[in-house]
């Protein structure tokens, strides 16, 4: 797998998870996660930015971050299927993005030694910008987990539902010194989390068979809705500048 | 929801050796949630480099009522008010 293609992958991680996160804008249970969301969302389409404008460099095929975010059908999209996962309820959400903030800041933190200035500099800002994501979403998964007997029974469905797709994150991805090796990673994530799980009385399951496929372009139904609603403005009106 | 959910006030410092400033309130369960909150709804440009947060109920008021009683007697006091000398420019802005 080339660079590109690695980039590309982190690419579409970013963007589809932050347009997920963007759903909350005007719908969040108060109006202080209304805020906390939507940032959190800046932060990952920030990022999924500067990742298509290298992936696009690097092609070296004249697509910029806008061809490669808003024209590129569904089996073309790289992300981990935790990413494009439906938003659920508030407790969904919350796991969702601890799973993969938890996986993402020691893998920006591995990035910052990486040999590609590029990945360096991204690195350098979605690192802190990860840590506060595990913070924030955590303490929610904390209290919603050790909270009321509806909170914690939704918190461990949201468990049973999203863990299945977890197993995804450590998968091999491409074979260069730029980014990080992710196999390397599962003993750092599995240590956030069950910090985590342990304030919040939730066990992690052991998962036989998990769910993948996301990175070879095979998605979950709620991909292609959701790419449909993304890409609509860009497909109505080709080549529109904001 | 909200109507369970504590108040706080929040205090930003814009920079250091400046003090912290009343900047609004929250909502927010406990003061760990409370610090999130203020630091996505009231530091996302940048406003500062540190965050307090009081519950609101821990903060006792003057009494609007008493507005004129406390705050009045002040302005008859023109003494204090350093207005009545003449500042040399090179001094400049005081």
């Amino acid at each position: 797998m080339s660079l590109f293609e690695g980039v590309l992958e982190l690419a579409d991680d970013h963007l589809v998870l932050g347009h997920r996160i963007s759903e909350w804008c005007g719908h969040a249970p108060m109006l202080e996660e209304d805020l906390a969301l939507p940032n959190m969302a800046l932060d990952l389409i920030g990022t999924a930015r500067s990742l298509y404008e290298y992936a696009g460099k690097l092609e070296g095929a004249g697509r910029d971050e806008d061809d490669l975010a808003y024209l590129r059908g569904e089996r073309e999209y790289r992300n981990l299927l935790l990413c494009e996962r439906p938003n659920e309820d508030f407790a969904h959400t919350v796991l969702r993005q601890l799973y993969f903030a938890a996986f993402m800041q020691p893998y920006w933190q591995a990035a910052l030694k990486s040999s590609d200035e590029v990945i360096v500099g991204i690195a350098g800002k979605a690192v802190k910008e990860m840590a506060y994501h595990i913070r924030h979403a955590g303490e929610w998964v904390i209290r919603l987990g050790d909270g009321t007997e509806d909170s914690a029974q939704r918190m461990k469905n949201a468990v049973e539902a999203l863990h299945l797709y977890t197993g995804e994150l450590f998968e091999p991805g491409a074979e260069t010194h730029a980014l990080p090796d992710r196999t390397a990673l599962q003993p750092t994530w599995e240590a956030t989390i069950d910090r985590v799980f342990d304030d919040a009385m939730l066990s992690r399951p052991v998962v036989q068979y998990p769910q993948t496929g996301g990175r070879k372009g095979v998605h979950g139904e709620g991909l292609g809705h959701m790419l449909a609603v993304m890409q609509s403005v860009h497909r109505a009106h080709p080549g529109a500048t904001w | 929801m909200s109507g369970e959910v504590p108040l706080w006030e929040v205090f930003i410092r814009p920079r250091n050796g400046l003090a912290h400033k009343h900047v609004g309130s929250i909502h927010a369960t406990d003061e760990v949630m409370a610090l999130q909150a203020a630091r996505d709804v009231y530091t996302r440009r940048g406003e500062g480099n540190s965050i307090w947060v009081v519950p609101s109920a821990a903060i006792t008021a003057s009494d609007p009522d008493q507005a004129a009683e406390n705050f009045d007697p002040t302005g008859e006091k023109i003494y204090r008010h350093p207005t009545f000398y003449d500042i040399p420019e090179d001094v400049g802005h005081m």
